[in-house]
C-alpha cells in the first residue's frame, strides 16, 4: 500500500475525512514553505498538496496564479520542490502530493521525474491538464515506483468518463466540486454530494472533494459526504496577505486549524 | 486520414485540458463530424461564404513586385479581400454555424492580432449569439482600432492583464471562460492550435483557401504552382493554403515572426529556437526555458507574437514536407512598404513576413516558376503601429 491508500484506511477506521490543503512551493519563498507545511500538520492536515508554479496555470483562478509568479520571481523549479520535500522527510511521514502542469513533467523527463519524486519522498501528482488519454505512460511509471497519479473528475463528467478515470491511476479520485477554475466561492455547487456517492460506488476509490471551498462550514458539509476535503486558494490568499514569511506561517496555521475543526464537528 | 482517434499527428497534437472540458471536447468532435457529412451544414456554410464574406476571393499575379523582384512570377491569395479583412472569418464563422447547431448561445474568443476578435463578432452579430473576446491588454494597446470594431459589432472585450498581455494569456484566460461555462459557451479558437478537434476542424474549414487558389493558378497558369508562401503563428492561414496540395510537387515555406533576430531572444520563431512541449491543450514545438516555463515572445505583429505552433505543422516539418523560417521585424515592416507601393496593397504586418519570404526567394527562381503568396489579412489595423514605429504623429 502507498503512503496515500495507508492514510485513507487509517481515516476510514476512524471515520473521518481527509483534510488537505493546498500551499504553492516558493510562495513566499520556498523555506517558509517549508514550515508552513510542517505547520499544517501540526494543526491537523492528513495530506499535503504542494503546488509548483507554472507559467501559464490554465485550471487557476487569480489567487493561485499570483501565487505561482510569486514562486517563479523566487526562481522556484521541481530540483528545489525535491530537497524541500526531501527536508520534510527528516521529521515527517505526511503524505505530500505535488499538483503541477504536465509541460514542466515532460521538460523534465517522464521517467526522470517519477524516479527523482520518488527519491525525494513525494506520493503522488495532480496534473490538472492530464487527462487519463495523455497520462498512460506517466502512469507507468508512477505504478513502478508505487507513486499515486491521481486524476480528476468533475461536475460534466458523464459515466463513460467516471469509468475511464476509475480504471486509471491510482490513490483518490479529485471530485472538481463546480465547473470552473480554482478559487474561492461563496457557497459550494448543489449536486456534489450525488456526484460523490455516485463516483464512489463506481470507483471503489476514495473521493476527495476540491475547488471553492474556502470557509470552516464549507469544509465541514464537504466532510459529510466526501473521503477528503481540498482547500487551496483560501488558504494561499492567507499567506499572500501576510505581513512576512513568519506572519505566513502563523496565519497558515491558525486557519488550517478552524478547517480541521470544521471537518471534526461535522463528523461522518 | 490524420490526426488519429485520439487527436493526434505523430507525436504531436493530443488533448491536454482540464477534465471538466473533456465531455466539451468530445461532444465537439462528435457534433463537428456530424456536420461536416451534413449536405445542409455544408450548403448554409458555403452560402454565407459566397453572400457574407465575399469568396472565391481573388487571386492576383502581383506584375509590377515579380518585374521588381526579377524571378518567379508571384500571385497573391487575396485573403485581405474577405469581409472583416482576413482569413480568420473563414473559421469563425463555420465555428459561430456549429455552436448554434449544437445549441450554444454564447460565444467566447481569443484574438491577438484582434482579427480573430473581429471576425467572431462578427458572425456572432450575424447569427445573434452572444459574444465576449479575451485579449491581452499589451495587443489591445497596440490594435486599438479593431477593438473598437469587436466593441462596434456588440461583443464585450475583456482585457487580459497578466503574463505577457499578449495571445497566450488571452487563450489561457478563454480556456478558463469555457472552462466555467461549458455547458451554455462554444469557444471558437481562431489558429490550428489548442486540443483536438480544434486543430484539425479549423484547418477543414480555412482549406477552402488552398481548394480556390488550387482551381485558380490551373485556370490561370495552366499548372500547379512550385511554391507556397504563407506566415505562421499558430498557422491557421498557411495550413489553410497548404493543405489542398499536400499531396502535389508544391514547396511549401512557413513564415515565423523572427522579432529582433533569433540572438535577441525576442522573437516567435518556435522552430529556429524552441523545443518539444506541451502548452495549451496540444503538444507541439514551443518557446520555454530549461525547466518548461513558457518563454515571453516579441513580434512587430500581434498575429504572430505567440509561443507555440499547431501540432500538425510540427509533424509535416517532422516530416520535411514544409519548410519553415522567419523574417524579423524589419524585414517584415521592408515588405510591408514594398507591397503597398508597388502593388497598391496594404498588407497586414503578419501577412508581410510571408511576403518578405517571396523578396527573398523570388529572384532565385526561374521566370517560368510560380509562387502563391497567402496574402492572410490587410493592413489597415496595422497602420496606426507602423505610424508610432515611424515617429508618425496620426
Amino acid at each position: 500500500m502507498t503512503r496515500i491508500e495507508n492514510k485513507f484506511a487509517e481515516l476510514k477506521d476512524k471515520r473521518r475525512s481527509a483534510f488537505i490543503p493546498y500551499v504553492m512551493a516558493g510562495a513566499p519563498d520556498i523555506e517558509t514553505t517549508g514550515k508552513i507545511v510542517l505547520e499544517l500538520e501540526k494543526s491537523g492536515a492528513d495530506i499535503i498538496e504542494l503546488g509548483v508554479p507554472f507559467s501559464d496555470p490554465l485550471a487557476d483562478g487569480p489567487t493561485i496564479q499570483r501565487a505561482a509568479i510569486r514562486a517563479l520571481r523566487q526562481k522556484t523549479n521541481l530540483k528545489k520542490v525535491f530537497a524541500l520535500v526531501n527536508e520534510i522527510r527528516k521529521s515527517s511521514e505526511i503524505p505530500i502530493i505535488l499538483m503541477l502542469y504536465y509541460n514542466l513533467i515532460h521538460k523534465y523527463g517522464e521517467e526522470r521525474f517519477a524516479g527523482d519524486s520518488a527519491k525525494a519522498g513525494v506520493d503522488g501528482f495532480i496534473v490538472p491538464d492530464l487527462p487519463p488519454e495523455e497520462g498512460k505512460s506517466l502512469a507507468e511509471h508512477c505504478r513502478s515506483r508505487e507513486l499515486d497519479l491521481i486524476f480528476l473528475l468533475a461536475p460534466t463528467s458523464d459515466n463513460d468518463r467516471i469509468k475511464l478515470v476509475s480504471k486509471s491511476g491510482g490513490g483518490f479520485i479529485y471530485y472538481v466540486s463546480l465547473t470552473g477554475v480554482t478559487g474561492a466561492r461563496e457557497s459550494i455547487a448543489a449536486g456534489v454530494e450525488m456526484a460523490v456517492r455516485k463516483i464512489r460506488r463506481m470507483s471503489g476509490r476514495p473521493v476527495c472533494v476540491g475547488f471553492g471551498i474556502s470557509t470552516p462550514e464549507q469544509a465541514g458539509e464537504m466532510a459529510k459526504i466526501a473521503d477528503g476535503v481540498i482547500v487551496g486558494s483560501a488558504i494561499v490568499g492567507r499567506i499572500e496577505q501576510a505581513a512576512g514569511p513568519e506572519d505566513a506561517v502563523q496565519k497558515a496555521a491558525k486557519f488550517a486549524m478552524e478547517l480541521k475543526e470544521g471537518i471534526l464537528r461535522a463528523g461522518r | 486520414m490524420l490526426p488519429d482517434k485520439s487527436g493526434h499527428f505523430g507525436t504531436y497534437g493530443g488533448r491536454y485540458v482540464p477534465e471538466t472540458l473533456m465531455p466539451a471536447l468530445l461532444e465537439l468532435e462528435r457534433e463537428y463530424n456530424k456536420a461536416r457529412k451534413d449536405k445542409a451544414f455544408r450548403r448554409e456554410l458555403d452560402y454565407y461564404l459566397a453572400n457574407f464574406v465575399g469568396r472565391p476571393t481573388p487571386l492576383f499575379h502581383a506584375a509590377r513586385l515579380t518585374k521588381k523582384l526579377g524571378g518567379a512570377k508571384i500571385y497573391l491569395k487575396r485573403e485581405d479581400l474577405a469581409h472583416t479583412g482576413a482569413h480568420k472569418i473563414n473559421n469563425a464563422l463555420a465555428q459561430a454555424l456549429l455552436a448554434v447547431r449544437i445549441g450554444k448561445k454564447r460565444i467566447i474568443a481569443e484574438t491577438g492580432a484582434g482579427q480573430h476578435g473581429v471576425a467572431t463578432a462578427t458572425a456572432a452579430a450575424l447569427l445573434g449569439l452572444e459574444c465576449e473576446v479575451y485579449m491581452g491588454t499589451e495587443d489591445i494597446r497596440r490594435q486599438a482600432l479593431n477593438v473598437f470594431r469587436m466593441k462596434l459589432l456588440g461583443a464585450k472585450v475583456v482585457p487580459v492583464d497578466i503574463g505577457s498581455r499578449t495571445l497566450k494569456d488571452a487563450i489561457s484566460e478563454a480556456l478558463r471562460d469555457w472552462t466555467t461555462n461549458v455547458r451554455t459557451t462554444h469557444y471558437i479558437m481562431g489558429t490550428v492550435f489548442g486540443p483536438h478537434p480544434y486543430p484539425a476542424m479549423v484547418r477543414d474549414f480555412q482549406s477552402v483557401i488552398g481548394k480556390e487558389a488550387y482551381r485558380q493558378i490551373l485556370k490561370a497558369e495552366g499548372k500547379l504552382p512550385d511554391l507556397l508562401i504563407a506566415c505562421v503563428g499558430g498557422g491557421s492561414n498557411a495550413m489553410g493554403l497548404f493543405f489542398r496540395f499536400m499531396k502535389d510537387k508544391v514547396k511549401m515555406v512557413g513564415v515565423e515572426a523572427g522579432g529582433m533576430g533569433i540572438e535577441s531572444g525576442k522573437h516567435a520563431a518556435r522552430y529556429a529556437g524552441g523545443s518539444l512541449g506541451v502548452l495549451q491543450g496540444t503538444k507541439s514545438w514551443l518557446l520555454q526555458d530549461d525547466e518548461g516555463q513558457i518563454l515571453e515572445t516579441h513580434s512587430v505583429s500581434a498575429g504572430l507574437d505567440y509561443a507555440s505552433v499547431g501540432p500538425e505543422h510540427s509533424f509535416y516539418r517532422d516530416k520535411g514536407r514544409i519548410e519553415y523560417t522567419y523574417a524579423t521585424d524589419d524585414e517584415a515592416l521592408a515588405s510591408f512598404d514594398l507591397l503597398s507601393r508597388t502593388e497598391g496593397i496594404i498588407p497586414a504586418l503578419e501577412s508581410s513576413h510571408a511576403v518578405a519570404e517571396a523578396v527573398k526567394r523570388a529572384p532565385k527562381m526561374r521566370k517560368s516558376q510560380v509562387i502563391i503568396v497567402n496574402l492572410s489579412g490587410r493592413g489597415d489595423k496595422d497602420v496606426n503601429q507602423v505610424a508610432e514605429i515611424r515617429g508618425v504623429k496620426l
